[in-house]
This record gives C-alpha cells, structure tokens and sequence, in this order.
C-alpha cells in the first residue's frame, strides 16, 4: 500500500500537523474549516469523475452538521469520536435513501434535483423555531474521549482530528479510485450504454458513489459543526453546495490531494481579498478564479502534479 | 368564489415573471448546454437599466408610454451589449471544456457583474415605480388587481408567442431548433453554430434584461436581485424542459398557480413549493416536462 | 525516483503557501501605538445598502470626531482614553463559518482592541462564543435577538442597542393606543428567524394588550422573494382590520410600491417596525397614515438634543442623507465603548487591559444621539432604551418625511425586567411593565 503517492501525502500530512503549533492561530482555524470542507469537494471529485455534478451536496453535509449538533443539545454527549460517527452514518444513510432516486438522473436535472432536496431540508429546518430557524444554535466544543482541552490547545487538538480524519480519508479515497468501482468513474462519463454492456449496473454504481460522497460530505459538515461551534439552515442552502462545486472545479479532479489544496487555497484567497478589498473584493475573488479556470485547465491539483516532470526535467536524476 | 379568483389571478401574475425570468436561460441552455449564472446578471443590469431609463423620463416629463418604452429599449440595448461581450470576450475560451467548468466561468464572471453594478449605480437602492402607479388599479369585489400586473401577463404571452412562432416559423428560428437537438449533426450540414452560439448567447441576454426590466417597477432595484432569480429560473426550466419555450411556459403556470394556491390556503408550504412542484415533474418525467425523444448513442 | 522528488514540492508548494500568507498578512500590521478596532458590517449583497453601510458611515464620522476630539461633552476627549482609534472594516457577508474566521482574522492575526459590529443575528450567535473563547472585547450593535445573553452569561460582549423585542412590543402598544377596537389582524413577515421572531413577539403581546383580536393571516413569503402579489390579494380578500410587518429595506419597498397600486393602505393600517431605515429612499412613495417604528428612538423619532443635533448634523454634511437608524445604533455602540473605555483608563491611570475595560462596561447608562441607555440586562451586558413609534406624513410644502402623532413608551414599558427571558415575558403576560 505504501506507493510513492500515499508516501507522499503522508508526509505532506505530517509536515502540516507538526507545523500548526507554530503557526499562527488565526491560520489554524481557517485551515480547520478549509480541511473540513476539502472532504466534501473530495466526495463532489469521486461523483465528477463518473461525470456527476450534484447541487444539493450541502444536505448530506447540512445532515452531518446538524446531527452533531442535536446530539450535543440533547442529549449531552459532546464527545468527538461519537458525534462524527453518528453525522457521517446519518448522511450515509440519507445518501442511501435519496440515491435511489437520484441515481436514476444525470447532466441538469441529477444536479437540480439534488438542490431541490437540498432546499427542502433547507425549508424544513427553517420552519423550525425551536431549533432557532435562520439563527441556527450553538454546538458545544467537543471532547476527544473524556480529554475535555480549553482555548488554544483545544483548537490545535481539533486541528489534528481535522487532519486525520482527511488523512484517513484520502487514504480510503486513493485505495478506492485504485480499484474497479473507482476506475469505472471515466467510463461511465464517457458512455454508460458499453459499461452496461459489461455486465455492471451503472445505476448501482452511481448509488454506491452518492453514498461515499454523502459519508464524505456528512463528515465535513460534522467536522465544520464542531469548529465553528455553530449550525444554521444556510449550511443546505444551494449557494454552500455552489461553493464546494466551485472549489472542485477549481480544484480538479486529477488527484486526491487537489481536493485539500483547493479548499485551502480558496479559503486563504477569499480572506486575503476581504482583507485587501472590503467593498470590492468579489471582483477580486471572480477574477483570481476566472484566471485559475482560463490559464489551468486541470485546476490546481494538476500544479500540484506537475511539480515531479518539471523537476526530473531540470536534472534530477 | 373570490379566493378562487384571486388565485387564479396570483398564479398567472407570478408564471408571468417565471416566464420572462427564464424563457432566455432556456434557450441559452438548449442551444449551449451551458447552466448560465450570468442570467441573474443580465435581470439585474435589465433592472437597473429600467431605473435609470424612468429616471431620465420622468425628470424630462414625458408621456409614459414612451417612457415604458424607453425602459424596454435601454434594458434590451444593454442586453445586447453584455451578451456580445461576454460571449465572444471571456465565454468562448471556454467552449471546449467540461460543461460544469463553463458553469464556474459564468459563476465568476457573475461575482465580478455584481461588483460593477455596484461600481456604476452605487450600492443605494432605486424605484422605478412610476409605469406601475400610472397603470391604475381595477377592482373587482374586494378584490383591486394593478393593471400593470395584467399587462405583465400579456407581455409574457406576446413574448411566448413571438418566440413559439420565430423558433418554429422563421428560418433561423428552425436552425437554432436543430441546434438544440444535436449540435454535431447541425455542424455536419454545414451551420455555422459558432455564430449560432453568440446570437443565442446575445438574444438570451435580451430576454433576462427584458425580464429585469419590466419587473423592476414593481421591486426596489437593489443589489443582490439576481441571485434568487437564478435558482427560480433554473427549476422553471428544468421542469419544463431545456430549450423548449411551451416547456418553460407550461413550467411557469404550473409553479405560479402551485405557489398562488399555498399562498392562499396553506402559507407554511410556500417554501417547498417550488421545488416540490420541480421534483415531482423530474419523477415523472425524467427530462422535463418538454423534450424530444433522445436516440441513444452507443 | 518520483516518489523521493515529488515529496519536496508537494510539502513545499503548502508551506509556502501558509508562510507567505502568514508574513504578509504580519507585516500589514500597524504599530500598536493607536487602539485598533474591529468595525464588521454587510458592505455587499441586499443587506449593505440600507444597514451596513449606514452602520459603517456611522462609525467612520463618529470615530473621526472622536479621534479629532470635536464630540460634544462628555466624549470629547480624544478616541479612546486619550488614544486615537484606527479602524478596520470586514465586510459580514459570507457563511457563518467564513464570518467566524473573519473574526478570528480580526483578534488574531490583526489583534484588535475590540471588535464593533454585526447586523445578523446568526452572525452574533455564532461570534459570541468565540469572543468569549479568545477573551475578544466586542460589541454588537445592529443583531437583534435577545438570545444572545437569555441563554448564557457572557463576559467580553456586550449590546448597548436594546434587542428586537422592543420593536414588535412597541408596535402592539401603539396599534392598541391608536385603535382600540381592532378585532382582526395578519401579518406578513419574511420567513426567517427575524421575521418569525418578530411577529411571535407582536401576536404573543397583542394577546395580552387586546385579547379580543383575533389573529387573521400569517403570512411568511421567503425572504428576498421581491414579488408579493399573492399576499396582497390575501389580504385584500381578508376581514383584517390591521397589518404587521418586520419587512426591511429591498422587500419592504418591493411591498409598499405593489401595495400601494392595489390600496391596500386605504383598507387597513399597516405597520412597519422597521420603516424609518427607509422613509428617505421611499418619501412620498410612503403612503401617509403607515405606522413607522425604527427599531427605538431613532431618526425622527429620536428626542430633541444637542448630541442628535450635531449627529445629524456631522452625517449629512459628509453623505448628504440622514442618519437612519443603523447609524444611530452604531453611534451608541462606539460611544458606549468610548465611555466603558475612559472609565476604566481613569481607574487604572493608564493603558487598561480588556479585561478591565470588560469590568467597566458592565452596567454604564450614557446618552447617546438616540438619547438615554443603560445596559440594565444580563449583568450589565445588555442595553434597554425607550421606543418609540409614528404615524407617517409626506410633508407637500417642504418635500420631506415627517413622523407625527409619535408616541414614546418607556424602556420599562417594553423591555423584559432583567433576569426575565423576553419570550417567557411576553407569554406571561408582560408582568413588570411601567408604562406610564
């Protein structure tokens, strides 16, 4: 299992962990929320490359998030490992049930009707006053089996739990689109009749991709819940899901770790404009983006990816 | 009785506004294939071109059917000019890419439309009201309609009709038609669909423009207008059907009466309705409401 | 090999990344001689135009007076305690978590002294936590939910504007005042916890001020739906003798150029709570006889003093439109840190810490150009006012908004007592209310 890649990105992984106690805290938090939202653009890859572009991600992440955080209100179990686990499976499950449905459409209308989903859970939560409609209500830190940290040190603790998790996932991620379910993505996109002809459900298939990337995606949204210490409606609302299809794009779907990259990069570009640019810095951040699609066909990961050609061009044995 | 009137009323008064709002994203849809956020763009800049267009009338005093057509003429010209500029000056690099990555050049260059309308209008917000207040009111019972509402509906009929007619009458209406059912095979009889493509891209503007600027007397023209005009306009062409005018207008009655009747007798779904009307569609008939058979191609 | 090589520019591209970011956002700070504050409001999107930049040009001009020392007594005294204040704006817009880092950008990377801002409720739920994490002075000045403190006991944030429930409480008592015997009424609230908010607080006060009036419709469009033609109709079909609505700005002019070409106003009064904010964009396109509110004596409805006069004075002489009500909850925001801030510098005789200027903030009353406040509530951490509500006229003769018949109900009259939650208030019966 110990390819040049997975090597490669544990040791990126690594380097990140160990470098957080000495970086500022205010990068920490926004690369806590970057990594949380990099495992949903990581599902929206899986789903991309078998030619998929759901809306309506932010129900499954909305799902996770908000089970976090009725676990914590209710019943008063705040701790990590329990609510992550109940999130991810409460948006697997969700998955499960709307892929059945969903699996069925493709191009626009499988996109339009998972946003369609999405607003309706939208529209129910905020109905529900008693969950504080559009104000959402606040999620208590969470504790790391009993270690209950304060402060600084909690947010660092998260941190880490952020990056394992990823870590774990890109793992999981890497080993899957090595196998045949993951390969059939491209063929799928390119001509579902001939995979049919193969003998392999494609509609079966698609279902099992839309679980993976609602897990994927329920997780993130746990993770983002228990770092921002908050949920609100807006989080299944169709501009969140349009903002993880916008980093995926920008991303690319060339390769595990683009998906990271491309949620952090996008995170620290839109903070450097609002910090440049206070009342203009969505022309700022349109035009960083317009450029990234027009000049890097393959998004950002495939910068990532061409780093080793270029380097083995100049010498390198 | 009244209610069932009203609703009736209601129902025709917002399909007209769905219409005008999505009729140009369908055809940019069924020509390009392309989910045009920029269509939210054009309604707004339709919208404060109308605002501007009443300002100048009525400070010069003119009659206001001049005025009203003033506004037309002064939203479709910049229509006109946003839809060529984009098109041929940032769209078309991105024609042969993945469908969903032209949607992010849309979706950039929507971000940086915003921003410029706030550069050009500032960021107070502006009435255009005068057309709606010179319309007068009829009333019927308890009942008082603005006739501007009824001219809404009539304008949304004249814009389906014309357009029903200039896609299956005229001759560039039947090759735009053949576009949009296969763009390969009109390429091969020896149409040039990249001309196809700016001309649709353009006349798409037009029409969002027009939809923003006959609807702007009646809202407070403000920054933002055209993000929720977005997702209404893509779920009233997804249910009806991409590039199918009958399909976006079967698509807007059906949601404009759904949404007048929750209004009036049940309020608490007048969220979901919408998207509910959208995903029953999409159960039934999995490409809309509207569209030819696909041959499969293997 | 590939492996070997691909690890060092994989690994360096990030650290790069993060370094780079780190260092120049670093070397954008100023030197810490002058106090740095936070100021956050909407500079984009549907809520930038009629709050946050009101509540941004609110701070600006207050802030420059205060740093020249040109405020009337008791501010002018220099900023701060005598150092001058540098500002930083952060536009609110985004989602809560992109909000949050904001604010962490704000206390952590650029270190701050204190953080003055927000106008959306969730934006205050979600920050106050943090504040309280990261020992963050802050400030709220627009967000008006009572939850904010009702739910935990809060140590760096304070609220000297009072919170919403004085609004909807306000309008039911002047609706009562000037109409004794409605027997009906419905509302129209945009269906968002604001609006759900606000009309739970006007139905729940109406049942105990006029229990004969029966509530008609309630009616909850989605917010921004800028098209109301179905909930006129509603209402125009219906038997309500009144209507509320917490309606602001884009939506509320929306509804009063379509109400108006369908008289809605003619069939019944119709009340506004949040209508000040826009009587200067709207003018006579306001039908006369709309019952105005401006979320407590603001605007118009402020009393008579030196301090409004010269507020008003300063604001439209540098944006060449009055000071709506933002504005003037963004003035009493900053003016209450100012006072929290000499306060504690004077007990200290020097620099104070936050935690002291937490300690001093706790309790103060002042008057601000809205006129008298005192952080009553929540130990201290939140402010009550008076409220006050109007009957709008277009004045022919000189061509400007008028609020007239303006009746003031005392900040006792309409605020929960302290230690009281405002819903469990209303909902029993507003026990403890001086109304005189």
């Amino acid at each position: 299992m110990m390819t040049p890649r997975t090597l490669a990105g544990a040791l990126a992984f690594a380097v990140l962990a160990v470098a957080a106690p000495f970086a500022p805290a205010w990068l920490v938090s926004l690369a806590t929320v970057a990594f949380a939202n990099g495992l949903v653009v990581l599902g929206l890859v899986i789903l991309w490359r078998a030619g998929l572009v759901p809306f309506g991600q932010a129900l499954f992440y909305a799902t996770g998030a908000y089970t976090v955080a009725l676990i914590g209100r209710y019943t008063g179990v705040h701790d990590v490992f329990v609510t992550l686990a109940a999130g991810a499976a409460a948006a697997g499950l969700v998955a499960f049930l709307t892929g059945f449905l969903l699996a069925r459409y493709r191009d626009i209308f499988f996109a339009m009707l998972s946003l369609a989903m999405s607003m309706i859970l939208y529209g129910v939560l905020v109905k529900t006053e008693t969950l504080g409609s559009t104000d959402g209500f606040h999620v208590e830190s969470g504790t790391f089996l009993g270690f209950a940290p304060a402060g600084a040190l909690h947010d660092l603790a998260f941190y880490w739990l952020v990056l394992a998790v990823c870590a774990l996932a890109a793992l999981q991620v890497a080993i899957y689109f090595d196998s045949v379910a993951g390969m059939l993505g491209a063929p799928v996109r390119d001509n579902e009749i001939r995979v049919e002809f193969l003998g392999i459900s494609v509609n079966r298939l698609i279902h099992l991709k839309l679980v993976i990337a609602g897990v994927l995606a329920g997780l993130g949204g746990a993770l983002a819940a228990l770092a921002v210490e908050h949920v609100d409606p807006s989080m299944s609302y169709w501009t969140t899901s349009g903002g993880f299809v916008f980093v995926t794009i920008l991303a690319g779907a060339g390769s595990v770790a683009a998906a990271f990259v491309g949620s952090l990069v996008f995170e620290l570009v839109r903070s450097i404009a609002v910090d440049l640019f206070p009342g203009e810095w969505q022309i700022a951040l349109g035009t960083a983006l317009l450029l990234t699609i027009l000049l890097l066909p393959g998004g950002l990961g495939s910068l990532v990816g061409r780093l080793p050609r270029l380097k083995r061009k100049t010498g390198a044995a | 009785m009244l209610t069932a009137f009203a609703i009736l009323t209601d129902g025709l008064v917002y399909a007209a506004y769905l219409f005008l709002v999505a009729v140009g994203l369908t055809l940019i849809f069924g020509v390009m294939k392309i989910l045009n956020v920029t269509h939210g763009s054009f309604y707004a800049f339709g919208a404060y071109g109308a605002a501007t267009a009443v300002g100048i009338y009525a400070n010069a005093d003119w009659p206001d059917a001049a005025g009203f057509l003033l506004m037309i003429a002064l939203a479709m010209a910049i229509g006109l000019m946003l839809g060529l500029v984009l098109e041929r000056g940032i769209l078309r690099f991105a024609y042969g890419r993945d469908e969903v990555v032209v949607v992010l050049v849309t979706y950039a260059v929507f971000l940086m439309l915003e921003d410029v309308i706030a550069l050009i209008w500032g960021r107070e917000s502006y009435g255009a009201y005068q057309p709606m207040v010179a319309a007068g009111n009829i009333e019927i019972g308890d009942l008082v309609l603005s006739n501007y509402d009824i001219g809404l509906v009539a304008i949304a009929a004249l814009v389906a009709g014309l357009g029903y007619w200039a896609l299956k009458h005229t001759r560039y209406g039947r090759l735009l038609t053949v576009v949009i059912f296969d763009r390969e095979t009109a390429a091969a009889f020896g149409i040039n669909v990249k001309v196809v493509y700016t001309v649709t891209f353009v006349i798409g503007a037009m029409l969002g423009a027009l939809g923003g600027a006959v609807m702007a007397p009646k809202i407070s023209v403000t920054l933002g207008i055209g993000v929720e005009v977005i997702v209404l306009a893509f779920a009233v062409v997804v249910t009806g059907g991409l590039g199918s005018i009958e399909g976006a207008l079967i698509g807007s009655l059906i949601v404009g009466l759904c949404r007048a009747a929750a209004v009036h007798l049940v309020p608490q779904i007048e969220l979901f309705v919408i998207y509910a009307v959208m995903a029953l569609v999409l159960v039934f008939r999995p490409y809309g409401l509207f569209t030819q058979a696909q041959p499969r191609k293997i | 090999m590939i492996n070997r090589i691909s690890v060092l520019p994989r690994v360096g591209v990030l650290a790069a990344a993060a370094l780079a970011g780190s260092v120049s956002l670093a070397a954008a700070q100023q030197p810490a001689a002058p106090i740095k504050i936070g100021i956050v409001s909407f500079l984009s999107g549907p809520a930038a135009s009629p709050f946050g930049v009101p509540g941004r040009n609110g701070a600006e001009i207050v802030i420059e007076a205060l740093n020249a020392g040109t405020a009337p007594a008791p501010f002018n005294t220099v900023g701060l305690g005598g150092t001058k204040i540098e500002t930083k704006y952060v536009d609110e817009a985004g989602s809560t978590a992109q909000v949050v880092t904001e604010f962490r950008n704000l206390v952590q990377r650029d270190q701050v002294d204190a953080v003055v801002g927000y106008i959306s409720s969730g934006s205050c739920l979600a920050v106050t936590p943090v504040a309280e994490e990261l020992k963050a002075l802050t400030v709220y000045f627009d967000c008006g939910t009572p939850r904010i403190f009702e739910e935990t006991a809060r140590k760096y944030v304070f609220r000297p504007p009072p919170h919403a429930t004085m609004d909807s409480v306000g309008a039911a008592r002047y609706l009562v005042a000037k109409h004794k015997d409605i027997n009906g009424f419905s509302g129209l609230n945009q269906n968002y916890a604001w609006g759900q908010d606000s009309w739970r607080d006007f139905a729940g006060a109406m049942k105990v001020l006029a229990p004969k009036a029966a509530v008609d419709k309630e009616l909850f469009p989605k917010l921004f739906a800028g098209e109301y033609g179905a909930e006129i109709s509603t209402l125009l079909t219906s038997k309500s003798q009144a209507l509320h609505t917490s309606f602001w700005d884009g939506d509320l002019e929306s509804f009063v150029y379509q109400e108006q070409a369908r008289g809605l106003d003619r069939r019944m009064p119709i009340i506004y709570t949040t209508g000040e904010a826009s009587i200067w964009r709207l003018k006579d396109k306001m039908p006369d006889k709309s019952i105005i509110g401006g979320r407590g004596p603001n605007g118009p409805l402020a009393p008579k003093s030196a301090l409004n006069d010269w507020f008003q004075k300063i604001y439209i002489d540098r944006y060449g439109t009055p000071p709506t009500y933002p504005s003037y909850q963004m003035a009493l925001a900053v003016l209450g840190l100012k006072v929290a801030w000499d306060k504690a510098q004077k007990a200290k005789n020097g620099k104070p810490t936050t935690d002291e200027v937490a300690k001093a903030f706790e309790g103060i009353e002042y008057d601000g150009p809205s006129g008298h406040v005192k952080l009553a509530l929540s130990n201290g951490h939140q402010g009550i006012q008076e409220t006050a509500y109007g009957t709008y006229r277009f004045n022919k003769q000189t061509k400007q908004p008028e609020v007239v018949d303006v009746v003031r109900f005392p900040a006792a009259c309409v605020n929960p007592p302290n230690g009281v939650n405002a819903d469990d208030w209303i909902k029993g019966g507003m026990q403890g209310a001086k109304c005189n």
